[in-house]
């Protein structure tokens, strides 16, 4: 039966991976073991703005909020309780959590909670709002978020940010949350509630009319989008060891824009794809930030900041000439792999083939 | 028994009166046609009954299997599909870029009992109800010839089978009242009378109630049991096919008269 | 005065003193606002570029007065009109191209287009901050009535009430302003009637952005630090001024903006223990208003067909 196979196919490419994952781990360098870490932490996080504004069709740009709540969270509970006075000079931390210590999946799974019930109190009033203007509001948000966490001193440390987080930087622990991500992402998706989903954006009025409470499914949407996304958050702290509110600029949301756009909004395989070509990509484009030698003489153009101008150029053109990216809504699917393996060049001219 | 009734409804716009003092009964097992001019505020008066517009005044009460009366004026067009009012739309409203399939099985999401994790995981009792739904889908496209066209996104279909899959996508809904906005929009003859035999026959096997807005007076004659006409947002009269066709008024305002020969 | 300073527990002076900055800052916020609304009401998007366009020109006033050493009349000048220029090229490289796609699309590139403005902004001028142009007479404070007040703060709302007047006069009684407002109510038929849209929009965009210009000069006077993510914060609450103005209409922007401008000073200065949230006040009266008024205080109810 073509599921078993798909089934089984899937289970050992997932054990492929993880092997990879095991061989990055103990026999690169850190500074690939890094990378690779950061590709898998991004591909969730692009996976959970996926969520809403490709498959709901509701375009949020809260991510790099919810991120914070997920950080801090792990911030605030794994620093060992010894360390936390000195890392609270300024004040001292707010003695009702100052003893309170956790151990990381706790804090993620925590800090992915607190970011899906700020996301149902944002969600309640800004939900009602369409298109750009939910886009204005979650912007906003997001602010907000940073801004309550620079002014919340005892809890967060302020502006000074919260240091000796105990560092994560084993690839075999990241590749499984990430697989457990995309496999409930998938499975999501391919749900009674993926359909509503996909229903509402294109068509709420249609997807009203059906009996899908437009309220409920997306701020259902909006509530995972945001856990995933505090999850996310939580592994990149712990990656960086250290959190500061100025690491969760609303411009930090744009790297995931530029990942489901480029992976195509609406393509769980797409973001996967966008993840890792955006991350590998920033930090190949660090090269430009540096002054470049060619033919002896130092060229001006390169300094720092010229990779973000490059990164922004690309988010532009891709929209205004490939805005479908990479896979547009489709999946990578066993069925049409081996289709394609069978018949490579015919692959391609098939009928039914994307109106652009 | 009546299924539907709307006391008096009225629609305004700022100042315009789409619709004025609406009173229309719909009896179970009928269909009910709703004709009239362009603009005489017919989809605006199926607006009102699914929720999409609250009336300015008045009320529409449905009454459930059980004979209760509920109120359902100013419900969200979501819980009056739960209750079972199901409809299709003037200017077609499909999932463009979904597959013939996900439209109707969307259909299906709104009376799914497993709750939302119990699907998100896909658990035995969520497959099993998927399975049901699925074996109901099938046999919804196989009656309109779309089945073996269940892959096709739906934009790809030709005009009359859009009209045809978004009424199965409706009666996907299990609805006890069906309303259709202008079914058969676009068709020719031949496909038209199909279409009256199909909603013949729908209303039968499916125990339907049915209300339509038609502008094809074959299909509205042929197969109404009742009509209400409109015209500047006012019933102008009701009646029997035969004592419309008579009503001076109805041919006047819309009808028109038969040329002499 | 001293029932005043017994009611609100702030001298007569200090309050005087707020509502003076309070006014200020709402003219500013007004004139960016319009620029927001003007836009959207004919294209229906939001321009997201429009507050990384106030940064662009605090930048070009910095350019043209403190490194070039151009006069500061002359540099006014050319701050509007490149200013203008810069909003026309964005029209026409990010949004025109994307007019017949989803609305998604124009979204991301209206977002796109800001990212760009700011990272360049950051790449030519670095991110340090720099100090906006000390233009001696309009600096300096002038004493009313006990209290101190820059000269600047009191050109700011003549300046916004004049150049409202005069886009008034333009809207509602020259040809251009019909045409304008003939594609905001409905461009398909505006375009058959052989307005040509392209012209009407780009001049749309020049005058938010001449409006912008203005603005940000009068900005960086009054508050002279200059960086990339200067028009960030600024540019959303313009957005939400616009908003809860009424969106489309331009004397509602101008309300809305001081609405905002008056209530922020305000709040900090009756609650100074609140001055860490004080952005945090636009969004709460976002969401205030688009709960109780959605089309906003000035705006019109429209309703979709279904």
């Amino acid at each position: 039966m073509a599921n078993k196979r798909n089934l089984i196919l899937t289970i050992i490419l997932l054990a492929a991976f993880f092997a990879l994952a095991w061989y990055v781990n103990f026999e690169t360098d850190s500074y690939i073991r890094r990378v690779v870490n950061l590709c898998m932490v991004y591909a969730i996080i692009g996976l959970s703005m996926n969520l809403t504004n490709g498959f709901t069709g509701q375009f949020s740009l809260g991510q790099a909020g919810f991120m914070a709540i997920g950080a801090y969270v792990v911030g605030i509970f794994t620093v060992p309780v010894a360390l936390r006075p000195a890392v609270f000079y300024a004040a001292p931390m707010n003695p009702l959590i100052a003893d309170i210590y956790m151990p990381l999946w706790l804090a993620l799974i925590i800090g992915g909670l607190l970011a899906a019930l700020v996301a149902f109190l944002i969600g309640t009033p800004v939900l009602r709002l369409r298109g750009d203007y939910l886009a204005v509001a979650t912007l906003g948000f997001s602010e907000i978020i940073r801004i309550v966490i620079t002014n919340a001193q005892t809890i967060t440390n302020g502006a000074l940010g919260i240091k000796d987080i105990p560092p994560l930087n084993d690839v075999r622990y990241i590749f499984a949350f990430t697989a457990l991500v995309f496999i409930f992402i998938t499975a999501l998706i391919n749900s009674s509630y993926g359909r509503a989903f996909k229903a509402i954006r294109e068509d709420e009025i249609a997807a009203e009319a059906m009996g899908i409470d437009l309220f409920k499914h997306k701020c259902l949407a909006f509530m995972i989008s945001a856990f995933f996304a505090g999850i996310g958050g939580g592994l990149y702290g712990a990656l960086l060891g250290t959190v500061d509110p100025k690491n969760f600029l609303f411009t930090l949301t744009y790297n995931f824009l530029l990942i489901i756009v480029l992976g195509g909004m609406g393509s769980i395989t797409g973001s996967m794809i966008g993840a890792v070509l955006v991350t590998a990509g920033l930090e190949f484009l660090r090269v430009f930030d540096e002054p470049l030698d060619l033919f002896g003489m130092a060229i001006p153009l390169f300094r720092p900041g010229f990779r973000m101008v490059i990164f922004s150029v690309l988010l532009m053109v891709l929209v205004l000439f490939w805005r479908h990216g990479i896979m547009g809504t489709r999946e990578f699917t066993w069925d049409k792999f081996i289709a394609f393996c069978k018949n490579p060049f015919g692959f391609f001219g098939r009928k039914g083939a994307r109106k652009a | 028994m009546t299924i539907l009734r709307t006391d008096g409804i009225t629609m305004r716009f700022g100042g315009v009166v789409a619709v004025n003092n609406l009173q229309i009964d719909i009896n179970e097992h009928e269909i009910v046609a709703l004709i009239g001019p362009n603009g005489a505020g017919k989809t605006t008066a199926f607006n009102m009954i699914t929720g999409v517009y609250t009336p300015t005044s008045g009320n529409v009460i449905y009454t459930d299997a059980s004979g209760n009366d509920i109120r359902i004026t100013g419900k969200k067009p979501s819980a009056i599909a739960k209750l079972g009012i199901a409809r299709t739309f003037q200017n077609i409203r499909l999932f463009k870029e979904l597959s013939v399939y996900e439209n109707v099985m969307i259909a299906k999401h709104l009376h799914l009992k497993s709750d939302f994790m119990s699907a998100a995981l896909h658990l035995p009792h969520y497959n099993a109800e998927q399975r049901q739904a699925e074996a109901e889908v099938e046999e919804l496209l196989k009656k309109v010839n779309l089945w073996d066209l269940r892959e096709e996104k739906a934009f790809s279909l030709p005009y009359g089978q859009q009209r045809h899959l978004e009424i199965v996508r409706a009666l996907a809904t299990n609805p006890r009242l069906l309303l259709l906005d202008e079914p058969a929009a676009g068709m020719n003859p031949k496909e038209t009378d199909e279409l009256t035999d199909f909603i013949s026959q729908i209303r039968d096997e499916y125990n339907l109630t049915i209300f339509m807005i038609e502008h094809h007076m074959d299909l509205v004659m042929g197969i109404s049991d009742r009509i209400y006409v409109l015209d500047f947002g006012q019933t102008i009269a009701s009646g029997t096919p035969l004592e419309i066709q008579n009503n001076e008024r109805v041919i006047a305002a819309y009808l028109g008269v038969e040329e002499d020969a | 005065m001293e029932f005043f300073q017994a009611i609100f527990n702030m001298s007569g002076a200090s309050f005087a003193q707020h509502m003076v900055n309070g006014i200020s800052l709402g003219s500013l916020y007004a004139m960016i606002a319009i620029g927001y609304t003007m836009v959207y009401g004919i294209l229906l998007m939001i321009n997201f570029a429009h507050g990384d366009i106030v940064m662009m020109a605090c930048y070009f006033a910095f350019f043209g007065i403190t490194v070039f050493n151009i006069p500061w009349y002359l540099t006014f000048v050319g701050v509007i009109i490149a200013t203008a220029l810069l909003g026309v090229v964005i029209e026409r490289t990010a949004y025109r191209p994307l007019r017949d796609a989803p609305k998604n699309s124009v979204l991301i590139s209206a977002i796109g287009a800001s990212f760009l403005l700011e990272n360049l902004a950051n790449y030519l001028f670095s991110g340090r901050p720099l100090r906006f142009p000390n233009i001696e007479f309009l600096a300096q404070n002038i004493d009313i009535a006990g209290i101190q007040v820059q000269a600047i703060s009191l050109v700011i709302p003549v300046v916004t009430m004049l150049c409202l007047v005069v886009l008034l006069h333009i809207v509602n009684h020259t040809k251009i302003g019909m045409s304008m407002r003939a594609v905001s109510k409905d461009y398909e038929i505006a375009r058959v009637m052989g307005i040509n849209i392209d012209n009407v929009i780009s001049i749309t965009f020049a005058i938010g952005s001449i409006l912008a210009a203005i603005g940000a000069i009068m900005w960086g006077i009054r508050y002279p630090g200059i960086t990339p993510l200067l028009g960030v914060m600024p540019g959303l609450k313009c957005f939400i001024a616009a908003v809860i103005g009424g969106i489309g209409n331009i004397k509602g922007a101008v309300l809305g903006g001081f609405i905002l401008g008056l209530g922020e000073i305000l709040i900090v200065a009756f609650f100074p223990q609140l001055s860490g949230y004080r952005d945090a006040f636009a969004f709460i009266v976002l969401i205030v208003i688009l709960f109780y008024k959605p089309t906003g205080l000035l705006g019109e109810k429209t309703t979709e067909k279904v």
